[in-house]
């Protein structure tokens, strides 16, 4: 039944992510890329881990990429308008940085199919929350540095066109 | 093994015909409600052999008469994603109901069953990321019409969403703090604890201004009067212009189910839920001392009535608000939710954080 139901997700979100790159129309990739990140916060459910879950889809599904679907729909309205990519030749880089990013997940992950999982209820927030704040606290400050940087960016650059 | 298949579609089928029958009730109270504030009669026609109740057979005869109109949809429409749009509005408007509790833990033949359709330890995110899906809907709908009017309509509804769930987001993490728990059964057995001895700790009493935070951003995250810019049904015209028949239908169905949904929230944080003032799981004690033993079986009806009460008190006070207050400005409602609400949202979890150290020092 579990098992079913990882492949049935795992095709899923494997599907949408396809359709995500292969769709020439940016809001229908947008839309897919929901589903993708949907389908993983269920795979997340299956493995216990409910807030990581719940953040997933709030954070991801629901804030991020609304914003996303929004700046789509201001600046591509009609499908007509999409022509043809004028960065055509990074286009061609993408082929060999995406091999070696496939090779280097596959070596991380191929090296952990043995291992045991990770100890802890991870669907617990609170365990979630004193593992951040202790074990994790760099790299947690260090992210909210990041992005708050780039928030300030983004000030810059809008009153600059103001 | 049957037994707890049939418990479990119970819960589910409970869950369900309340939300979806309130919500096609909410459209005859909407009716009969703004006739009496505004001192009409209303609907009262519809009738089956002359019999009339007071227009409840309105919203029989509306459904009825959009299944049976034309479902048009335009040329140049995206065909997938305009058929797709209104059921992805009432599905999260449907679904989202699930881990709000109706009821304590019923204890039935030996058995224990939690009344709430699933019982998730991260309720109230789950509550809370359906909603913020429902946007998705909307979006679609005013992108796949092929209509400038519905495509603005679909904008202002992603960016009142949005500026709606970050207040919701940081207004009930105060919610969360106090009472310890993101499982809105825990939530709602916390405010069962008294205060001082005599009063019910809701959230309301603890919570006060997270509570007008939540209730105002909810009223917003609904899309209905006083924050209708995605429709202005009186001079623009909204995300659904293209639609017609059932699939028009269901975008209001989907609104009135998400009054549903965050009536049941505003209820189970703020309003003690189930919690009926004083009234323990044996029965009611008093503060005077005075005590009225109560079988389980009593208690437990009365605790989930106390529910369904409270909620359509809250839709009572949500419908009176929709029919009092004119629609805010665009650019209002967008300040208002991240110059008002946001900001004081973050104060109250400030506020809440100290307030809780120094309650534990003393």
């Amino acid at each position: 039944m579990a098992r079913a139901a990882f492949f049935v997700l795992a095709a899923l979100a494997t599907g949408s992510a396809l359709g995500l790159i292969l769709k020439k129309n940016a809001i229908h990739g947008a839309l897919f890329l929901v589903v993708n990140l949907g389908s993983i916060a269920v795979l997340y459910l299956m493995l216990g881990a409910e807030f990581l879950a719940a953040a997933q889809v709030i954070v991801y599904a629901g804030a991020i990429m609304v914003l996303f679907v929004f700046a789509i729909m201001v600046l591509i309205p009609g499908k007509e308008e999409t022509g043809p990519d004028p960065r055509r030749a990074y286009r061609l880089l993408a082929l060999p940085l995406g091999a070696a990013l496939l090779l280097l997940l596959g070596g991380v992950v191929a090296g952990r199919l043995g291992a045991p999982a990770a100890a802890g209820a991870a669907g617990d927030a609170g365990a979630l929350g004193r593992l951040l704040f202790t074990r994790y606290l760099f790299p947690f400050e260090v992210t909210s540095v990041l992005l708050l940087a780039a928030m300030v960016g983004v000030l810059l650059l809008a009153r600059r066109g103001a | 093994m049957i037994a707890d298949l049939g418990i479990a579609f119970g819960r589910v089928a409970f869950v369900m015909m309340f939300v979806l029958n309130l919500g096609g009730i909410l459209t005859w109270v909407e009716r009969k409600q703004s006739a009496i504030m505004q001192d009409r009669i209303g609907a009262n026609r519809a009738s089956i052999f002359g019999l009339r109740l007071l227009g409840l057979f309105h919203p029989l005869a509306d459904a009825i008469k959009m299944l049976t109109k034309e479902d048009f949809r335009p040329a140049r429409a995206d065909r997938f994603l305009f058929g797709l749009a209104p059921f992805v509005s009432v599905f999260f408007a449907l679904v989202a109901f699930a881990s709000i509790p109706f009821g304590d833990t019923l204890r039935v033949a030996g058995r224990e069953i939690p009344l709430q359709a699933v019982t998730l330890n991260v309720g109230i995110l789950y509550v809370f990321a359906m909603l913020s899906l429902g946007v998705y809907g909307v979006m679609m709908a005013g992108w796949s019409s092929a209509n400038n009017y519905a495509l603005l309509g679909g904008q202002r509804a992603a960016a009142l969403m949005i500026s709606a769930e970050i207040a919701i987001g940081a207004s009930i993490m105060g919610v969360v703090m106090v009472y310890g728990s993101l499982d809105m059964m825990d939530i709602v057995r916390g405010q069962g604890t008294l205060l001082w001895g005599w009063l019910p700790a809701w959230g309301i009493v603890t919570q006060p201004l997270a509570f007008v935070l939540f209730l105002t951003a909810g009223i917003a995250a609904t899309k209905r009067i006083p924050f209708d810019m995605p429709e202005g049904e009186s001079e623009i015209i909204g995300y659904f212009v293209e639609y017609s028949g059932m699939k028009f239908g269901m975008f209001a169905m989907a609104d009135f189910l998400e009054t549903v949904v965050i009536a049941g929230m505003t209820t189970s944080l703020f309003l003690g839920g189930w919690q009926v003032p004083y009234l323990a799981a044996e029965g009611f004690r008093f503060p005077g001392g005075a005590a009225w033993a109560l079988p389980h079986l009593v208690v437990v009806p009365l605790q989930v009535g106390a529910f369904v009460g409270k909620v359509c008190a809250v839709i009572f006070f949500m419908m009176l608000v929709r029919w009092t207050l004119p629609r805010f400005r665009y650019d209002q409602a967008m300040r208002l939710g991240w110059l008002g609400l946001f900001p004081l949202s973050v104060l109250n979890i400030v506020l809440t954080g100290l307030l809780l150290l120094a309650w534990g020092a003393a």
